[in-house]
Order: C-alpha cells, then sequence, then structure tokens
C-alpha cells in the first residue's frame, strides 16, 4: 500500500461502482417487503362464485347478496320502472354503456342486464366507494319530480338510475359495475361466473 | 448568566457523565442558555403544548396497545372490553381520542401562528417545512388510528379515503389493491394500518420533531414583532431582548399546559364525543362491508380538505386539487417575499387577506361535515377558491403593485374562474352562482384592486427596532 498520491479516476470508479451494487441491494431487499403487502394467497382464493334464487325477490324489491365482500344487488323491476329507463335517457353521461369496463358485453343494453326484469349490479359507488342508498320511488319528492327511482349515494351525492347509469355531472364519472353473472336455470342466478368462466 | 465555560472539569457524576455525553452542554444549549425573546404572548403556548399533547398520544397509545386486538374479527370488541373491562380503559382511551382532537386544535393555532408572525421567513423556512411535514405525518397517523376502532364510521371513512387513490389514472385500481392488502377493505388492511400507528408513523413524527426543534434552536425564535433579536446583542453576545428559555418560558409554559389540561380534562370527562365531533355515533356500530351509513364526514380537521375534494366534479381532479391545498403550504416561505415578518407591521390587505383565509378553511371544515347538496357544493366551490387565492395574494402582496399591474392581475383571476362559471351555467341553480361568485370577487376586490387607488390600504409600517413589550 504505497501512501503517495491518489488515483481519483479510480476513486470515483470505485464510489460509483460501490454506490450502483448497494443501490441494487436495497431495491432486491425492497422487493419482498413491497411484494409482501399485495393480497395472499387467502385473500386471493376467497372469491368463488355465489348462488341466488331469484324468484323469491318481490316486483320493486332490492335484495343484498355478499359477493368477495361486496354487496351485490339484485332489483327485480316493475314494468313502471322499465318504462322510466328511456325517459331518463338525456341527463345521463353514459346512457348506452359504452365505458366497456363497466359491464360484460350481455349487459350492453339499456337496462343493463341479461333479463330486463332483474338488475345484478355491484353495489358500490363508482366514485369513492360508498354504498349508494336505493331510492326506488318514482317522482319521490326529495329527489325531483322528474325522478323514475335509482340510487343516491349519500356521501358525496352521485345519482344513479334503476339500470345503475350514472347522471351528468355528479362526482361518479362511470356507470356501476355489473358483474359477471348467469342464469344456471330460470331462476337460479350465478354471481361470479358466466358461459367465459369465473370472473377474474 | 451560568455561562461558565469550564463545566467540563466539574467533578462529580455530572462531571462524570459530561466528559462521556454532552448532558450540560446539551442542557445550555436547548433550555439554560437558548435566548428567546423577551416578547412571547399567547401564540406561543402551542408549540410546548403540541409536544404535550404528543406525550400523552404515546403513553395512552402504549397502554391501549396493551389490551387493543388488531384483527377484524376482535378488533371491535377489544375496543368495548377497553371500555367496560379494564380498568380506567375508558380513561386511556377516552384520553386518546380526545388528544388526537386537541392535537389538531393546537397544531391549527400553532400554524396559525406562524402566519401571523411571519415565522415561515428567512432564516426559517426549514422550521416551517419541517411543521408541514409533522402535519402530514399526523394526517396519515390520524387517520390509520381512526380505522383501528373497526365502526362503521371507522370502515367506510377509510373506503372512501384509501379510494382517493383509485382516481389516480392507470395506476389507480393496483395501487388500491396493494393498499388495502385484498380486494376490499379487509382484516389484511386493518392489520398494516395498525403497524403503521403504533410504530412506523410515531416514530417518523418524533424524529421530524426533534428536526424541527433542532432548526429552531440554530436560527432562534421568532417573535410577535418579527424583529431578530440576534441583531442586538450586548457585550457579552447575548441578545439584548432575550431571556433565557429556562427558567422564564418553562415556567411560563406551565401556565399553558395547567388552562390546557383543564380544558383536556374537560372534554374527557364530560363531553368525550364532542357532540359527534371526536367521536361518531356510527362507529359504535361495528363495519359492515354491505351498509353504508347514511353521511360518512370525516373527523372535524380534515374537512377542510374533504370540502376542496368534493368541489371539484371530476375524480382525480378532486383529489389533485385537494394535495394540492396541503402542498401549497410548503410554497408559502418562497410565495409571501415581503420583507417585514410581522403582521403588526403589514398593511391592511394583508391582515384581510389572512383573516379571510382563517374564515374561509372555518367555513369549509364546517361545509365538510354536511351532506353534499347543491348549495353545498356551490360553497365548497366559493370557498376553495378563496382558499387557493390567499396564497397568490401572498405573493401579490409581497410589494406595492403599480395600479395598472393590480387591475390586470384582478381581472385575469376573477376571469379564470368566471370562465369556469360559465362553462358550468345551470339555469336551475342560476341565482346561487350568480350571488356566490361575489365571495371571492369582493375579498380579490379587497386586498387587489382597493390598495391600488387607497394606498394606505396596501402600505406596511415601518418595523422598530427593538421588540415592543
Amino acid at each position: 500500500m504505497a501512501n503517495q498520491g491518489v488515483n481519483r479516476g479510480r476513486r470515483r470508479f470505485l464510489v460509483a461502482a460501490t454506490s450502483v451494487v448497494g443501490g441494487a441491494g436495497v431495491a432486491a431487499v425492497a422487493a419482498p417487503f413491497l411484494a409482501s403487502l399485495q393480497p395472499s394467497a387467502r385473500a386471493q382464493a376467497a372469491g368463488a362464485p355465489v348462488e341466488f334464487d331469484v324468484s323469491a325477490v318481490e316486483p320493486g324489491q332490492r335484495v343484498s347478496v355478499e359477493w368477495r365482500g361486496q354487496p351485490i344487488w339484485v332489483v327485480r323491476r316493475t314494468e313502471e320502472m322499465i318504462a322510466g329507463l328511456s325517459e331518463v335517457t338525456d341527463r345521463l353521461r353514459d346512457p348506452e354503456s359504452e365505458v366497456e369496463s363497466q359491464q360484460p358485453e350481455y349487459a350492453q343494453n339499456e337496462h343493463r342486464s341479461r333479463n330486463p326484469e332483474f338488475l345484478v349490479v355491484i353495489g358500490i359507488c363508482t366514485h369513492l366507494g360508498c354504498s349508494p342508498t336505493y331510492r326506488p320511488e318514482i317522482g319521490d319528492p326529495e329527489m325531483g319530480s322528474d325522478w323514475q327511482g335509482g340510487w343516491l349515494c349519500g356521501c358525496h351525492g352521485s345519482r344513479f338510475d334503476l339500470a345503475g347509469r350514472v347522471y351528468r355531472n355528479m362526482p361518479a364519472a362511470t356507470n356501476l359495475v355489473i358483474p359477471r353473472h348467469m342464469y344456471r336455470t330460470d331462476t337460479l342466478l350465478v354471481i361470479g361466473e358466466d358461459e367465459d368462466g369465473e370472473a377474474i | 448568566m451560568a455561562s461558565n465555560p469550564d463545566t467540563k472539569i466539574q467533578g462529580g457524576l455530572l462531571g462524570w457523565v459530561d466528559a462521556r455525553f454532552p448532558l450540560s452542554q446539551m442542557w445550555n444549549e436547548h433550555l439554560a442558555q437558548y435566548y428567546a425573546p423577551k416578547n412571547f404572548n399567547f401564540w406561543y403556548f402551542f408549540g410546548s403544548l403540541a409536544l404535550l399533547v404528543l406525550v400523552i398520544q404515546i403513553v395512552s397509545g402504549i397502554f391501549l396497545t396493551m389490551f387493543y386486538k388488531p384483527d377484524a374479527e376482535l378488533a371491535f370488541a377489544s375496543v368495548e372490553y377497553i371500555m367496560r373491562d379494564v380498568e380506567w380503559g375508558w380513561l386511556i382511551r377516552y384520553m386518546h381520542s380526545t388528544g388526537a382532537s386537541m392535537f389538531f386544535v393546537v397544531v391549527y393555532l400553532h400554524m396559525f401562528r406562524a402566519l401571523l408572525y411571519g415565522s415561515y421567513k428567512k432564516p426559517r423556512e426549514l422550521i416551517w417545512i419541517f411543521g408541514v411535514l409533522i402535519y402530514l405525518v399526523l394526517m396519515a397517523e390520524a387517520f390509520a388510528g381512526y380505522l383501528l376502532p373497526w365502526g362503521q364510521m371507522s370502515y367506510w371513512g377509510a373506503q372512501v379515503i384509501v379510494n382517493l387513490f383509485q382516481t389516480i389514472p392507470y395506476i389507480g385500481p393496483d395501487l388500491v389493491t396493494w393498499i388495502r392488502g385484498d380486494f376490499l377493505l379487509s382484516d389484511a388492511t386493518l392489520n398494516r394500518f395498525f403497524a403503521l400507528h403504533v410504530i412506523a408513523l410515531p416514530l417518523v413524527l418524533i424524529m421530524l420533531v426533534a428536526a424541527h426543534i433542532i432548526a429552531l434552536h440554530e436560527v432562534g425564535s421568532n417573535n410577535p414583532d418579527g424583529i431578530n433579536i440576534k441583531e442586538n446583542k450586548d457585550e457579552n453576545g447575548i441578545p439584548k431582548d432575550g431571556i433565557p428559555f429556562h427558567p422564564y418560558y418553562s415556567v411560563k409554559d406551565l401556565v399553558g399546559v395547567g388552562v390546557f389540561l383543564m380544558v383536556f380534562a374537560v372534554i374527557m370527562f364530560f363531553f368525550p364525543t364532542g357532540g359527534g365531533l371526536f367521536l361518531k355515533p356510527d362507529n359504535m356500530i361495528p363495519a359492515d362491508p354491505l351498509v353504508t351509513p347514511d353521511l360518512i364526514p370525516p373527523v372535524w380537521y380534515f374537512t377542510s380538505m374533504y370540502s376542496v375534494l368534493r368541489s371539484v366534479p371530476d375524480p382525480f381532479l378532486g383529489v389533485v386539487a385537494m394535495g394540492l391545498a396541503v402542498v401549497m403550504l410548503f410554497f408559502i416561505p418562497w410565495l409571501d417575499r415581503n420583507p417585514v415578518l410581522s403582521m403588526r407591521y403589514r398593511s391592511f390587505a394583508a391582515k384581510f387577506n389572512l383573516a379571510v383565509f382563517v374564515v374561509a378553511f372555518v367555513i369549509l371544515g364546517w361545509l365538510g361535515l354536511q351532506q353534499a347538496t347543491t348549495e353545498v357544493s356551490e360553497m365548497s366551490l366559493r370557498f376553495s377558491t378563496v382558499y387557493f387565492a390567499f396564497f397568490f395574494l401572498l405573493w401579490f402582496l409581497s410589494k406595492e403593485r403599480s395600479a395598472v399591474f393590480s387591475l390586470i392581475a384582478f381581472a385575469v383571476v376573477v376571469g379564470i374562474y368566471t370562465i369556469y362559471d360559465i362553462l358550468r351555467f345551470d339555469p336551475s341553480d342560476a341565482s346561487l352562482i350568480m350571488w356566490s361568485w361575489l365571495i371571492p370577487t369582493v375579498y380579490l376586490f379587497v386586498t387587489m384592486v382597493a390598495p391600488a387607488f387607497a394606498r394606505g390600504l396596501g402600505r406596511d409600517r415601518a418595523v422598530p427596532e427593538r421588540v415592543t413589550s
């Protein structure tokens, strides 16, 4: 080890190389910690489809079913309610359900369901995740005389019609999400599974 | 004055310690020989009170941790257990919940003091930055703690706040899943929030508080006159207007502590729920992921920021606005370039600006507790405009502006929100939009246009050489 002179070039190289290797080490150690915060295998496995018999739902009634810890609403719409869907079209943000992420293909219609009578929808506001309140009464005085029934989110005031379509100028920007679902028999609804297999 | 340079060769236990650890030196630097201005007033209580509340929170928190179970199945019941079965458990829990609210009361008053006397200005910019960081960490700490009782308000409040990140384009949904550790707010979320609340964030908080105080003691305290006392020293190098922190201010602060603890005790013993502001009735119901309470207001100390969020119709831009409402605080030392520190010697326009800011902050806080009706949203928008205009005004009032510049700047600022008003105009709310337009406009007129013509309104006064009382 000679004491005379310092090779600055070599010193700079060593400092840089050590920093790079050290930095890579820190990143490598950080990765498992950050990844540990992802949903665990158990949480991922807990998403099996659920079955529900819709014949028990009265006309105009809304029933909440739990699937993956979320409320899934099954609404049996009356004739009057179905007729109301076309009256609100010009006040909706996405009346044709053009945003593809919000429903499977078979629900991209005015009533947003497989069967016009039954609506199956995830009861979580697309704004910030509250569960909106069911306001089925047509012309509900609190909601305005032209109200055709639907939902009001108590958190930030978003309004949805009886097909889960959001009104214009609301905090929520998209329609409520329709989960993948199908009917195993005429009345036995399966949520979280359709002809293409289980929902992701 | 005990400026004995020979402390190091002192005998006895203290001498032994001092030879190995700078105990006397630290005592002197931070207390016995730390010279603070002699004219501190009421507003200077809140720094030491914040420290006191931090200690209360840590001590009561340690004891709560001994009984609480961070498990979605057990959490709610364990809090009930603390309240009913643990000896004095109710006292410890109410001390902690009252402490949370009092922490914010004290911190908000402490921040107002800084704005009032220009304590963020050179050379104290870093103290201010550390302070805003403390405020940020404190908000995170309070938010994480609020989830722990696992009641309805805990659950849905956290749901709304966590989902704020969902609005971030592209990465939002994955980011939220990562934060929750599940596809919904669940046990995994509760567990990690517990870890953050009891160890990660308190550690950061304590380190930031230390940095805040070290920076303060490096540059010296400001005072109600905003005069730098270090510019006027006697022959021993001691500021003429300074007195040693200990015993003078340590004793004065004890009086503040006494009064504060009386208020604290009254709340803790007689109004622990603060009329629903500190602890909400809905939180006495166990968390239910399938049912949302009718109204989910955040705890009072978040409601001003929450109103800013609600005033913007677009989800992502709302989150950006809310974030900006906090981040703007960091820039205050560089926005306000006026050399006069204290409001005592600032112009009417500057005083008015600060007063309106405080009023806007309080009104936004109240609005954040209300159901989102059209009127509430409109007022939130108007007072959010005022909130942000305050920061512009800090810059604008840095010096006297010419009449032409004042008018142009006024027209531009008013023009920005007027154009937005025209774009969003809705005939059914016409009168509401039109009259509420006056709120920011009158405020901007008084602070920008009036001083351009009545020059006295915008002129700062001369700052005296020495502190005044």
